[in-house]
């Protein structure tokens, strides 16, 4: 594996993975059931190569913005790669947000560059906020405009010169909300990402022959760091899938040899459900045998995994996910705890972490030694976590954290920056506890969001608006986690507080909720009598009225939508 | 805008032997979400079974934005 420590930037490191590995393979595509595509670090190099080239000539260089908006692809991370060799800042924006909200981000970070695949270019209208586009995939024949074609673009090239970056350069801008309100912008550096990565391969090393399968979108932290940074320095092969749909996705991990995967809590889930679907097919005495196995492997891995022994001992359940598999990582929300066992008991250790954008990627996760599914973990070496202001008796405080791998700020917004950072230490939102051990417990937010099982920040402010104009006084939508911290943050929800409520609110409310997406549906109405509290300029306080709701209102109260 | 109406009435049988459910009656204008009470997720699913009935190739982008099953039918007629 190549070691972090030597390197000043995040393209340097990159660029030395492409030629210290170069005949071993990079990429894996498929496309749905056959493989469509396969490069070895080699031709990704050149690939690299050319792509500098084109930005070069286009006048990318130091500190200007490249954005990437495309599904997982390797020439997602080949373009991200040439923009870092350019000292140029990558801006990761979600192909998953609507075409007005991505517009939204682009009018914010301002690219030189956009890369971005035909299908989010028609989304985007065929329009964006940048001085160039190279769009991929395109069909022959499609209308581009002023856009170039990314497989146009000259490859028998000369490489475009490497612009040098230090650790304290920017490396990414990063949007971590802003979808409603005002955009989010992250800025993280190279040292961010360095020191992130040197975290988390002391821990979990990958290596040449390991595969990871990359479905999260790249533009998250998770996979950016799992399945970019990591396979690349060690040598390791990502494979892709183009439809990334349930069977395709089983197609693939039964295929294609993967050992490594990244899932948010939503998909566990749907794994969890294939697996008892089919011990509940089983007779009672196949279901017998299976149970006594998984005791077994549970007395085996007690103190670690132990990947071999797991595998023959229940091997039809890894044969499922291909054989091979050695460990998922589950991030982006919070992941039931009996879940996390009924996998590792099994044999497949789901690695938990918590981490918010703000601090790169993850600032502690559970190392497996032992095996913990009650906590998100230990701080990762170098972080140092603390609560603030705890409570005498629970001992729940609010998280703060100070880390190199803490970011410098908002983008061009000192006041949120402000908020978030003092003295070094990054104050999370979270509420939460640190047991003897030093494994931290989250309980609650002391910020007004939820994250949901498909790994989404949801901010209620952004939701309000879908009510308006609804037959009551006053309507505010909460987070359950934030209003009662305690609520299982795998059970959080939002609710809407309604005051002066007249006939018919409630029916028109769950109107207007089902045309939300269903991870911004409010799941419960809390009716309320006094008047809002509200600031000069007739905003809710919402702590005020929050710390009401807590005083006087229970979670029974609440009417379940 | 092509005619695609043709292919609801295999759309829905599709549909039906998928997720199990009761398509008779439900008209090229219904919104297929509501209808057959399936999420974004499960949408892709019926998306692999139109490919492999049809014989066609349709990037998960084409269904974004895509809420009937006419809208649904016409994705497919362009592609054939």
């Amino acid at each position: 594996m190549i070691h972090p420590d030597a390197y000043p930037s995040l393209g340097e490191l990159l660029y030395d993975s492409l030629l210290t590995y170069k005949s071993e393979t990079a990429f894996v595509e498929y496309n749905r059931k056959r493989e469509s595509g396969r490069l070895s670090y080699l031709e990704a190099k050149r690939e690299v190569d050319a792509l500098t080239r084109a930005m070069q000539e286009l006048g990318v260089g130091a500190g200007d913005r490249v954005a990437m908006l495309m599904s997982n692809q390797p020439t997602w991370l080949l373009s991200a790669t040439a923009t870092f060799l350019r000292g140029a800042v990558l801006v990761p924006i979600d192909y998953k947000l609507k075409g007005d909200e991505q517009r939204a981000l682009l009018a914010h970070a301002k690219p030189q560059l956009l890369i971005t695949e035909y299908g989010e270019w028609r989304k985007l209208g065929g329009e964006a906020d940048a001085q160039h586009v190279w769009v991929t995939d395109a069909p022959e024949g499609a209308e581009l405009g002023a856009a170039t074609r990314f497989e146009d673009l000259p490859r028998d090239v000369v490489a475009g010169e490497h612009v040098a970056r230090e650790r304290a350069d920017q490396a990414t801008l990063v949007y971590s909300s802003g979808t409603g309100g005002d955009p989010k912008g992250c800025v993280l550096t190279h040292a961010n990402y360095l020191e992130q990565f040197r975290m988390l391969s002391d821990i979990f090393p990958m290596d040449v022959g390991d595969r990871y399968f990359s479905i999260l979108p790249t533009n998250h932290a998770i996979d950016f760091m799992v399945g970019f940074v990591g396979p690349f320095a060690s040598g390791a092969t990502i494979v892709h899938q183009r439809a990334l749909r349930p069977e395709m996705v089983n197609y693939t991990l039964r295929k294609a040899g993967i050992t490594h995967m990244a899932v948010v809590p939503l998909l566990l889930e749907a794994f969890e459900r294939r697996i008892r679907e089919k011990q509940d097919e089983a007779g009672p005495l196949t279901k017998r045998l299976f149970d006594a196995l998984v005791g077994i492997n549970v007395r085996a891995t007690l103190d670690k995994p132990r990947h071999a022994l797991s595998r023959s001992l229940l091997k039809p359940v890894h044969d499922a996910f291909g054989g091979t598999l050695k460990m998922l990582f589950c991030g982006g929300a919070f992941v039931d705890p009996a879940r996390a066992r009924f996998f590792y008991d099994l044999g497949i250790p789901v690695v938990i972490g918590y981490g918010l954008t703000e601090a790169c990627t993850v600032l502690t996760v559970n190392d497996l030694a032992p095996f913990r599914a009650d906590s998100v973990g230990r701080p990762l070496d170098g972080v140092e976590l603390e609560i603030r202001s705890p409570d005498p008796e629970s001992g729940i405080g609010e998280v703060w954290a100070k880390s190199p791998t803490v970011f410098d700020g908002y983008l061009d917004d000192p006041e949120q920056t402000a908020e978030v950072l003092h003295d070094g230490w990054l104050k999370t939102g979270d509420l939460g506890w640190l047991d003897p051990s030093g494994h931290l417990h989250l309980v609650g937010r002391s910020k007004n969001m939820i994250v949901t099982p498909g790994g989404k920040n949801i901010y209620p402010e952004d939701i309000e608006g879908a009510f308006d104009g609804l037959p009551c006084d006053e309507l505010a939508v909460f987070a359950t986690g934030y209003v009662w911290p305690g609520v299982p943050l795998t059970d959080e929800g939002l609710i809407a507080v309604v005051q002066g409520a007249e006939r018919g609110l409630q029916s028109q409310l769950e109107q207007r909720n089902k045309r939300l997406p269903d991870f911004k549906r409010v799941t419960g109405i809390l009716r309320w009598d006094d008047e809002f509290p509200r600031t000069a300029s007739m905003k809710v306080k919402r702590a005020v009225l929050a710390g009401e709701l807590r005083e006087k209102a229970s979670l029974e109260s609440i009417i379940r939508l | 805008m092509t005619d695609a109406k043709h292919l609801v009435p295999r759309l829905l049988e599709l549909a039906a032997r998928r997720f199990e459910k009761d398509t008779s009656g439900l008209t090229p204008e219904d919104d297929l979400f509501e209808k057959l009470g399936i999420d974004s997720y499960q949408a892709m699913e019926l998306l692999t079974d139109l490919e492999e009935e049809f014989e066609v190739e349709i990037p998960d982008y084409e269904i974004q934005g895509v809420n009937t099953f006419g809208g649904l039918a016409e994705v497919i007629e362009r592609r054939l």
